[in-house]
């Protein structure tokens, strides 16, 4: 059977007491991509995952998971997932090789199966050297390759990773990301949760932003940017005073919002980065005797739409 | 839920949790010195002044079986505690197997390393002058008795270990029950005690476990009742907190794990 959406969430709710977790969310995935979903800490991101993940039952709404329904067959679900946790998910006194075989069992991986699989796993993670070392001596990237490597006994349809990096130095994060772009590589759905903007823009196709329980906005990690009002033009003023007056230019034009950063001597203005609007803006400084020291452009990163998109109502 | 694969997922918990065990070597040593210490202390150091009608590791061991078994017990609901705040909790619940497999295999764990605390007691008591008078079919049936006993308490520890939030609480909260059997006919007869220990002491559950295994072993009660009166009271008893027990940590296991 052709399954567009590996995942697909209608309008999922959860409250814990009074405080609404989420909101009304809708989610789909489609098969064999990579979704993150970004949001700061406390967004509802956990609870999304441990609910698609049968682990949590939503207060409202329904979802379909590789084409089996959430509620009414969450065993089914359950063989059609992997997730892996915010914390390594393995035995620490049992081996790197024990927990696989222990999952593998589990997972009624047929017993003369079991070696070759297990064998090949911790070849393809890097993780042969250290098979009969306890996982607990693990480095934090180790016990997550293992995690994953676990994840990956019977290959499912939908795996989870929820903040797979997050406490992890730069280098094992970097081995992860290609993990995880090898199981993406053989048609595995990804859904991914992180508060790292880089991690959302370098592994997933699809971002989706969640903040106080709703999705903000969803899209391709371009796309996201392009909403955002085009490019920003930086300008460079090395004296104080003029960073000022020149702000003042551009506050009267009412062409665009500005950031001025006066600690760095900058003045970022959102246009639409025709040449014209760009020429313009220049003219005008220059007829005012402000001119820029220098220039730049650049696009809006993640972490600019971000900002807009979670920055909250100031408070009264 | 059919039995087959529950049974399956079972086996695969109890290696687990045998593995795991075996791999502590620090609590393991514990658990096979400690019915050794203490054998040889009751009897040679305190059981020298001992008045039970008759030689003193003759009446002490069951009470000391008894006393491992509250040992084991806390040990046990370390296990299930520190279990409980593992993550691979999770990645067992998002798969597709049986839930209480995984208390089922702390269980049978807790079950073995009991046994083995237990063999020792008996060897080292027959080794420094045990004589039991049983027959054949009494060792049969106290060993019975001692894997009900232990089967029960493995369940009760296993509801604490669910209960407490860590393995320091785990610990704290055994503590009560490895002086439960101080306060019985363990190492001396309740007649000795004040009437209020002495009534606690008479009507624990502890104790008509230790007098059963005392009537078995070496013919004769140390309360005075009947060994069939010790034995069904035993039984009753080690049933009720069994079943108890375990409804109980199952019903935990689902609202711990949950959400």
């Amino acid at each position: 059977m052709y399954m567009a959406y590996t995942v697909e969430a209608k309008g999922i709710g959860k409250t814990f007491g009074h405080r609404h977790v989420l909101d009304r969310v809708d989610l789909a995935i489609e098969q064999g991509t990579v979704l993150a979903l970004l949001g700061p800490n406390g967004a509802g991101k956990t609870t999304l995952v441990r609910i698609l993940a049968t682990l949590v039952r939503p207060d409202t709404g329904s979802a379909a998971v590789a084409g089996h329904d959430l509620l009414a067959d969450p065993v089914a679900v359950r063989r059609s997932i992997s997730l892996t946790g915010q914390f390594a998910a393995v035995d620490e006194v049992l081996t790197g090789r024990e927990n696989l075989e222990m999952m593998a069992r589990l997972l009624r991986v047929p017993r003369p199966a079991i070696d070759l699989t297990v064998a090949d796993l911790l070849a393809r993670f890097g993780l042969a050297d250290a098979a009969d070392r306890r996982a607990g001596t693990y480095s934090g990237g180790m016990k997550r390759r293992l995690d994953l490597a676990i994840s990956m006994i019977t290959t499912p349809a939908l795996i989870f990773l929820d903040e797979p990096t997050t406490g992890l130095d730069p280098r094992s994060r970097e081995q992860l990301w290609s993990t995880v772009r090898q199981l993406a590589a053989e048609g595995v759905t990804v859904l991914l949760t992180t508060q790292y903007l880089e991690e959302a823009d370098l592994l997933a196709d699809t971002i989706a932003m969640l903040d106080g329980g709703r999705i903000v906005a969803r899209g391709t990690a371009d796309e996201l940017k392009s909403a955002l009002s085009g490019e920003v033009l930086r300008l460079h003023f090395p004296d104080p005073e003029l960073l000022r007056q020149a702000s003042a230019v551009v506050a009267a034009t009412h062409v665009a919002a500005a950031h001025v950063d006066e600690r760095l001597g900058l003045l970022d203005v959102s246009t639409d980065g025709s040449a014209a609007g760009v020429r313009d803006l220049l003219g005008r400084l220059e007829s005012a005797g402000t001119p820029a020291a220098k220039v730049s452009i650049h696009r809006p990163s993640l972490d600019d739409v971000f900002l807009s998109l979670t920055q909250k109502e100031p408070v009264q | 839920m059919s039995i087959a694969p529950a049974t399956f997922d079972s086996r695969v918990m109890i290696g687990r949790c045998l593995r795991r065990s075996r791999r502590d070597p620090e609590a393991f040593f514990t658990a096979l010195m400690l019915p050794v210490i203490l054998m040889l202390l009751f009897v040679y150091v305190f059981g020298g002044d001992m008045r039970t009608g008759g030689s003193y590791v003759d009446y002490v061991v069951p009470g000391l079986i008894v006393l491992c078994a509250a040992f084991g017990a806390g040990t046990t609901a370390v296990a299930v505690a520190t279990d409980m705040s593992n993550g691979i909790l999770d990645r067992f619940r998002s798969m597709p197997i049986t839930g209480s497999s995984i208390l089922v295999g702390h269980v049978v764990a807790s079950l073995a390393r009991n046994m083995i605390a237990t063999a020792l007691v008996v060897a080292v008591a027959l080794g420094i002058g045990w004589r039991p008078t049983a027959s054949p079919l009494d060792w049969v049936a106290a060993g019975a008795m001692v894997v009900l006993f232990v089967t029960a308490l493995s369940w009760f520890a296993a509801v604490i270990g669910l209960l407490v939030r860590s393995a320091e609480a785990a610990t704290s909260a055994t503590f009560l029950l490895m002086f439960a059997p101080y306060v019985s006919p363990a190492f001396v007869p309740a007649r000795t005690m004040p009437a209020v220990l002495r009534a606690f002491a008479e009507h624990q559950p502890f104790t008509p476990v230790i007098e059963t295994m005392r009537g078995l072993w070496m013919g004769r009660t140390s309360t005075g009742a009947s060994l069939s009166h010790e034995a069904i009271l035993a039984i009753a008893y080690c049933l009720i907190i069994l079943v108890a027990s375990a409804v109980a940590a199952s019903r935990l296991f689902v609202r711990r794990t949950a959400g």
